[in-house]
């Protein structure tokens, strides 16, 4: 514990200093440490960052849901369901295998300018941003929870199977409960990827944090406003960093434990 | 009147692994077939291919006359008959006791939860596991563990129980409550057809007892027959070894 107090003071000392006596130290801290921009900027960013927060819960409510659905799908056993396995298949593959900027792109833009609508909310690029990261992000979830479902014993499916209770039943009752129950910190995991791709959105137009902050770089050729956009993330992702760290100990106290089960 | 259970011909193999090579077999209501065989002469998949968990190649299961391998027969139907209990117990571990043994009822029998919960009470009461209801799996012996599957596989009131080497995975002084809940149930008449390596057991409880050896039955007979002269070397063997390693 001493020892682990003294190293890491001596190494973050070490870093503070080499930071101060660049050659570049006082020059930087007037572009990127200034105090009272930092202060007078907080307030729009903050009110930005709100849009952050919105496009996180919508789109996490709907991953949640499609990435299930994809993952069940593909643990379909049987012939019968080949055809739609193999569309599960194309789909986690080309989602995960884009970049996630080039989908927010093609989506706000392209879907847009099919013009099938004259409505707002279909020219609102803030919406097609959060399909991007519903259709990208699902297929990494997806996977997820498809790992949750292999992970369940086959012997449970059995038991239940052997009780009477249909595919569907089994599935819903017994092995869904445990497998999502098993991925939750992989889950909690992928969020905090995504809290943070939020601020791709701003490429297509929509004033979140990332952009906000851009406009208060453009305003006063400082970029002590990329700072407060980043406390904001930092005490949105962080907390969800620590907890998923603490279910994941949890999970391991508990295995050790349990022997297992 | 037809046979409770009747095995014709069946044939299982897993790849290029023949488990059963041409299984022939009749239990009749209310009676108790005892399995016993090396471990991998295909004991438990016979067992399972009774309640149709493992899809048989060729042959025919027939439960109370009704052929149950023919196409288009309801599986889940068949299978809310015929209860199987595992070596492993195979509990559902996110639920609780209670859960556990009213979740078929109420799913595949569309039973009221209170009805469910009402049958449930009793049959572990009747188990000695009354206190146990709110427990989750991980919180019991492995021999309370089994005596719960046992009631979660009773609470669907089948007509034929398969009991695949309940008390293996028991430590040796849990062993005899598990088998004291199979007397009751031999006792009040329910058919059962037991793999078991627990041989004083199966002579005590068994009507008939086969003998399997590579995916064949080899031998049966009564079960004083069976423990004091079998006729097949193999049956021989086997039993020698098991009176060398203590288990007889």
């Amino acid at each position: 514990m001493a020892t682990a107090l003294v190293s890491t003071v001596v190494v973050f000392a070490a870093l503070g200093v080499l930071v101060v006596t660049s050659p570049g130290w006082d020059a930087f801290k007037a572009e990127f440490l200034d105090g009272g921009l930092f202060r007078s900027s907080f307030p729009d960013i903050a009110r930005a960052f709100a849009l952050n927060i919105k496009i996180f819960c919508i789109s996490e409510v709907m991953i949640l849901i499609l990435a299930l659905g994809i993952a069940v799908i593909r643990s379909l056993p049987g012939p019968v369901f080949f055809p739609l396995r193999v569309l599960a298949i194309i789909y986690t593959d080309v989602f995960r295998g884009l970049p996630t900027i080039m989908v927010v792109y093609m989506l706000a833009f392209g879907i847009p300018a099919l013009l099938l609508s004259d409505a707002n909310w279909y020219r609102s690029a803030t919406l097609w941003a959060i399909v991007a990261l519903t259709l990208v992000y699902s297929a990494y979830v997806a996977e997820v929870y498809r790992a949750g479902i292999q992970s369940v014993h086959p012997s449970q499916d059995a038991a239940a199977r052997s009780l009477g209770l249909s595919r569907w039943q089994s599935l819903r009752h017994v092995i869904l409960p445990q497998a999502v129950r098993r991925v939750i910190p992989p889950l909690l995991n992928d969020f905090i990827g995504l809290q943070k791709d939020t601020a791709l959105v701003a490429v297509v137009g929509p004033v979140e944090a990332f952009r906000q902050a851009q406009i208060g770089e453009a305003a006063n050729f400082n970029f002590t406003p990329y700072l407060d956009a980043s406390l904001l993330f930092l005490l949105l992702t962080i907390p969800l960093a620590r907890l998923t760290d603490y279910l994941i100990e949890r999970d391991r106290r508990r295995f050790l434990a349990g022997g297992g089960a | 009147m037809p046979a409770a259970v009747a095995l014709e011909g069946v044939v299982k193999s897993f790849g290029k692994l023949q488990v059963l090579s041409g299984i022939d077999l009749e239990v009749d209501e209310h009676k108790v077939l005892c399995l016993i065989g090396a471990s991998g002469s295909g004991k438990s998949t016979l067992l399972r291919c009774v309640n149709l968990i493992e899809p048989v190649d060729t042959g025919r299961v027939v439960i109370h006359g009704e052929d149950i391998t023919a196409p288009g027969v309801d599986q889940n139907r068949i299978r809310r008959r015929i209860g199987i209990v595992f070596q492993a117990f195979n509990l559902f571990p996110h639920m609780s006791v209670l859960e556990n043994v009213t979740l078929a009822p109420r799913k595949a029998l569309r039973m009221s939860r209170n009805d469910a919960n009402a049958r449930a009470n009793e049959l572990l009461a009747r188990f000695g596991l009354a206190d146990k209801r709110d427990e989750f799996p991980d919180r019991l012996s492995g021999g309370q563990q089994q005596r719960v599957a046992i009631v979660r596989a009773l609470a669907m009131e089948p007509d034929i129980m398969l009991l695949d080497e309940v008390t293996s995975a028991l430590d040796p002084e849990l062993v005899g409550e598990v088998l004291g809940v199979i007397r009751d149930l031999a006792a009040g008449g329910m058919t059962m057809l037991i793999a078991t390596h627990e041989m004083a057991f199966a002579r005590e409880i068994a009507d008939r007892v086969c003998f399997l050896d590579q995916g064949r039955i080899l031998e049966e007979g009564p079960p004083e027959r069976i423990f004091t002269e079998p006729t097949e070397p193999r049956t021989q063997e086997f039993l020698r070894r098991i009176i060398e390693a203590g288990r007889m």
